[in-house]
């Protein structure tokens, strides 16, 4: 037996500590240990050649996550003590909060069980340890966005019921559907979707904008949650792009369904981040960039550099992104709008964009802002100084795949309404794009089953036939608390006494319109 | 068409070092400050060297330690026990 | 007036998320309660899942085990992602001083050769039973439908891998890390005539579809049998053959089986008290597993401890099932 001690490389190191624990099974067949790994045709000749994205042993994971958590959970209490939510730049901001913790908290969890239940079914063992600890890092993630915004719910409205709330209210179907979609699928195309397109493609425009916007606007709890969690991000990042060149690897058959998948997945991502768009143009007091930079930063320019590396598989850039790359210019304008008009029925509050942020937004979309959008905000504040602020009180129609309301323009014409439709065994299913419509024309049987909210509450599934009860009974959004618009709100007004200004009435005439 | 190496730090004082190290392994790269963090890009390639950083820290340090600070990154990763290597490789 | 209004404005508006309130009253809740109670999605799902038919995402259905509320289970450690890991960075911290003590002062391989030999053949295959009990715990956590007991199994999980490498890593300090004794070690797990009923269990366990009956098969039955067996009989055996500085490398284990039976237990009694039905199917997987387990861990036994120790064991096992309320399946060992 060998006497000298020698230092173990990492690479060998965690070969035997981690795959090497695995055998072939014996007394039970393979296909029944893993019964799940076959069925989408993804064809895996030989898991050996799987490269392990990180290296990280459980020894070192408990001690680097456990400095992790210290540090973040310090900060946390330090916010709580000292009231860091009166440092923030303005209450508007909160809003974004509202949005992220009702929006995307939920998809973490959801994320953590999907990650728990692949790192469990791939029958490649390093694969499987991967994704293991992806899935406890999103249980983290959920967790550590829950303390930071704890502190923000006692003292704002809006985030107090955000599991509930996602789980019915008619713009969360937008992220629920999205996730619901990646962990209703088979393990290679969850992680096609979530761990390579969502993560490695598209998570830098959510998180680091989002966070550098959180700096911007001095709220110290979720710079600090969210670097600590883009900290396994990176991690995340590298399984995402390590599982897509794994594949494409393998075997020549599999290219077409990951090009398919890839194709997918982008207009999906694009979709759910149209909500981001608005958040960073509108939502945030301080702007850190606007949207157009961001998506051309991070994806134009990253998501070019990353597509050409893929080029030697066979790999192109996903379809539609020309679309996407158009979009730019105006999904953010778009979606505030749109949300502007169903501030009744959302659980945070809208408002119009002042005559100085109008300014940064024409100057950041020149080709785009004074022409198409701002005469709209124009006209909105003209009502509302004569205390008819607009709510629409028409349920919209959304979108069969991505159930955004169909709010988006064409390619090439930001007059025009973008609409699809489609029959399908005697119904007829509504489209914002031909990104969605080629998405449930490749697999109708699963989209038919959508739960779209509109039609829900048409059928009488929410508890009530009018708005006013679905969005209370149901959502449980407490009206004139967490919903209408920011000004005269109960939010405005206890951030304008926390700052020593005269508090606004509570009655103020802007919001009657509801 | 240019393809940027990039990794993102969190604006903190392990990160002064960590980019005073790549800076010097990578000439070629350029280093901008953003609210709270600092991303480094470069054409192509960018590495991060063990022993260049235990230069500057003044102290053993393990790779994976650049886990606590990262935010993000772009391009193919190669990691042993000496270096971190973020690079298009097409 | 101005500071009055101040003072009114640092004055919190709620104390705790509405789902909170809902549960425990309208009062400050703990970190624990705000990170574990009603996270996971309960109703609206879009899609069936293309890999489960007959089931809906997150459907309580995929255990025969009924409960009003899943939540009704919790974990008495109250243990949320951050006080799990400071927690276990705690315990890594001592095992690595284990290690690096033993792996500075020689301390295994200066052991006779056949004691090595008996590490690698009685011990060290332990590791393979991890990576599969690390399988079941990920499975589990992936099907349950409660943020409590979700997060319960997957910190199971990864405590078991990284148990896994700790074994791992004993033969590393064996072989002066070339592999060579960790390949040695699989083929006892492979082809040892002594290890076959174990990893048949195993494997069996790995086919098993219903959650609950996962985790009762897993974290109570073979945890329960296996660890008093293997890292309290077997490692006082060890000891008096000369290996009691192997006892410093499983301490983590030790420490670990007993806080794990903490939360497997309160699990347990929570689920039986809820109605007979579920007392019943408790009782049923019991019997069913508990005699296929001891028999498992026979030859183990057989090749150290002696057959008596094993039926120590296995009578405290079931002074700790009748405690939860289970009576345990009359088996000689």
């Amino acid at each position: 037996m060998a006497t000298k001690n020698k230092k173990l490389s990492l690479k060998d190191k965690y070969q035997y500590l981690t795959r090497d624990m695995a055998w072939e099974p014996s007394y039970q067949k393979k296909e029944d240990i893993f019964p799940y790994e076959r069925f989408e045709g993804i064809k895996i000749t030989d898991w050996d050649k799987w490269e392990d994205p990180f290296r990280l042993t459980m020894d070192a994971y408990w001690k680097y996550q456990a400095e992790k958590e210290k540090k973040l959970y310090a900060i946390f209490d330090a916010f709580a003590q000292n009231n860091g939510h009166q440092n923030i730049s303005d209450a508007r901001y909160v809003n974004a909060l509202k949005l992220f913790l009702t929006g995307v908290s939920p998809l973490e969890y959801g994320a953590f069980q999907g990650y728990a239940k692949v790192g469990r079914h791939f029958s490649g063992a390093g694969a499987r340890v991967a994704c293991q600890m992806q899935s406890i890092d999103e249980l983290r993630h959920v967790q550590t966005q829950l303390h930071a915004m704890s502190h923000y719910n006692k003292h704002f409205n809006g985030l107090h019921d955000f599991a509930h709330m996602h789980d019915r209210v008619w713009f969360l179907s937008v992220p629920k559907s999205f996730f619901d979609d990646a962990r209703s699928a088979g393990p290679f195309e969850f992680l096609t979707a979530i761990s390579f397109s969502f993560e490695y493609v598209l998570t830098n425009l959510l998180f680091v904008p989002f966070m550098s916007g959180a700096a911007y606007n001095g709220d110290m709890a979720t710079v600090t949650f969210g670097f600590s969690a883009q900290s396994d991000e990176a991690r995340h990042m590298t399984l995402g792009l390590e599982v897509i060149k794994f594949m494409l690897e393998q075997h020549e058959d599999n290219v077409p369904i990951v090009q398919h998948w890839i194709d997918k997945w982008f207009w999906r991502g694009y979709r759910l981040l149209s909500l981001v768009s608005m958040m960073m143009d509108y939502m945030l007091p301080n702007k850190v960039m606007s949207w157009k930079d961001a998506w051309e930063v991070y994806y134009e320019q990253n998501g070019g550099a990353l597509f050409k590396d893929l080029e030697r598989y066979g790999i192109r850039p996903p379809k539609y992104q020309d679309v996407a790359n158009d979009g730019k210019n105006h999904i953010s304008h778009q979606l505030w709008s749109t949300f502007y008009q169903y501030s009744h029925a959302t659980n945070f509050h809208t408002w119009l964009p002042s005559a100085a942020e109008m300014d940064w937004l024409s100057e950041q979309y020149p080709d785009t802002f004074d022409k198409y959008y701002r005469p709209r905000f124009e006209h909105w504040q003209k009502m509302q100084d004569k205390g008819e602020r607009f709510y629409n009180n028409t349920l919209p129609q959304l979108c069969q795949v991505c159930q955004v309301p169909t709010l988006f323009t064409e390619h090439g014409d930001p007059t025009q309404l973008s609409l699809r439709t489609l029959e399908h065994e005697g119904e007829r299913y509504h489209f914002c794009s031909d990104g969605c419509c080629d998405i449930f024309k490749y697999e109708p049987e699963k989209y038919i089953q959508s739960w779209l909210p509109v039609h829900q509450i048409y059928q009488g599934n929410c508890e009530g036939a009018d708005v006013e009860t679905v969005v209370s009974k149901y959502y449980h959004i407490n009206i004139g608390q967490d919903n209408f618009d920011y000004v005269g709100s109960p939010d405005h007004q206890r951030w304008q006494a926390i700052k020593g200004n005269r508090p606004l009435g509570g009655d103020d005439d802007s919001r009657d319109a509801a | 068409m240019s393809q940027l190496a990039f990794i993102v730090f969190q604006d903190n004082d392990n990160a002064r070092y960590l980019v005073e190290a790549i800076a010097e392994d990578n000439p070629h790269a350029e280093v901008q400050h953003h609210p709270a963090m600092i991303r480094i890009q470069a054409e192509k390639r960018l590495v991060i060297n063990r022993a260049t950083v235990e230069e500057k820290i003044g102290r053993e340090w393990d790779v994976q330690e650049m886990l606590l600070d990262v935010i993000s990154i772009g391009g193919n990763v190669d990691e042993d026990e000496d270096h971190f290597i973020l690079e298009w490789k097409n | 007036m101005s500071i009055e209004i101040k003072t009114n404005s640092v004055e919190p508006i709620r104390h705790t998320y509405s789902n909170i309130k809902r549960r425990f009253g309208d009062k400050p809740a703990s970190r624990y309660q705000e990170a574990s109670f009603d996270i996971e999605a309960t109703t609206n799902f879009h899609y069936r899942p293309l890999w489960d038919a007959e089931h809906g995402l997150n459907d309580p259905t995929r255990t025969a085990i009924r409960m009003a509320d899943w939540y009704a289970v919790s974990d008495p450690r109250q243990f949320f992602y951050g006080a799990y890991v400071q927690n276990r960075a705690k315990m890594q911290e001592a095992a690595e001083h284990s290690f690096s003590f033993c792996d500075k002062r020689n301390l295994l391989t200066r052991m006779p050769e056949a004691l090595q030999e008996t590490l690698l053949r009685l011990l060290v295959p332990l590791r393979h039973m991890e990576l599969g009990a690390n399988m079941n715990n990920s499975s589990i956590a992936g099907d349950a439908v409660a943020g409590t007991v979700t997060q319960m199994h997957i910190y199971q999980a990864m405590d078991r891998l990284g148990m896994g490498q700790y074994l791992s890593r004993i033969a590393l300090l064996i072989d002066g890390s070339t592999g060579e004794a960790l390949d040695r070690s699989k083929t006892y797990w492979m082809e040892d005539v002594l290890w076959q009923p174990l990893r048949k269990l195993v494997e069996d366990s790995l086919v098993v579809k219903d959650w609950f009956e996962l985790t009762v098969l897993q974290n109570l039955l073979i945890d329960g049998l296996l660890y008093p067996l293997m890292y309290h009989k077997f490692d006082q055996w060890l000891a008096e053959q000369g290996a009691e500085d192997v006892s410093m490398l499983t301490e983590f284990m030790r420490d670990w089986h007993a806080e794990s039976c903490r939360w497997v237990d309160a699990m347990l009694k929570t689920v039986r008290a809820e109605s007979d039905a579920n007392a019943e199917q408790l009782q049923r997987w019991i019997a069913h597993w508990q005699p296929r387990v001891i028999a498992a861990l026979q030859p183990l036994a057989n090749a150290s401890v002696g057959v008596a120790a094993l039926d120590e064991v296995v009578g405290q096992f079931d002074q700790r099932l009748k405690k939860l309320g289970l009576v345990a399946e009359e088996v000689a060992a």
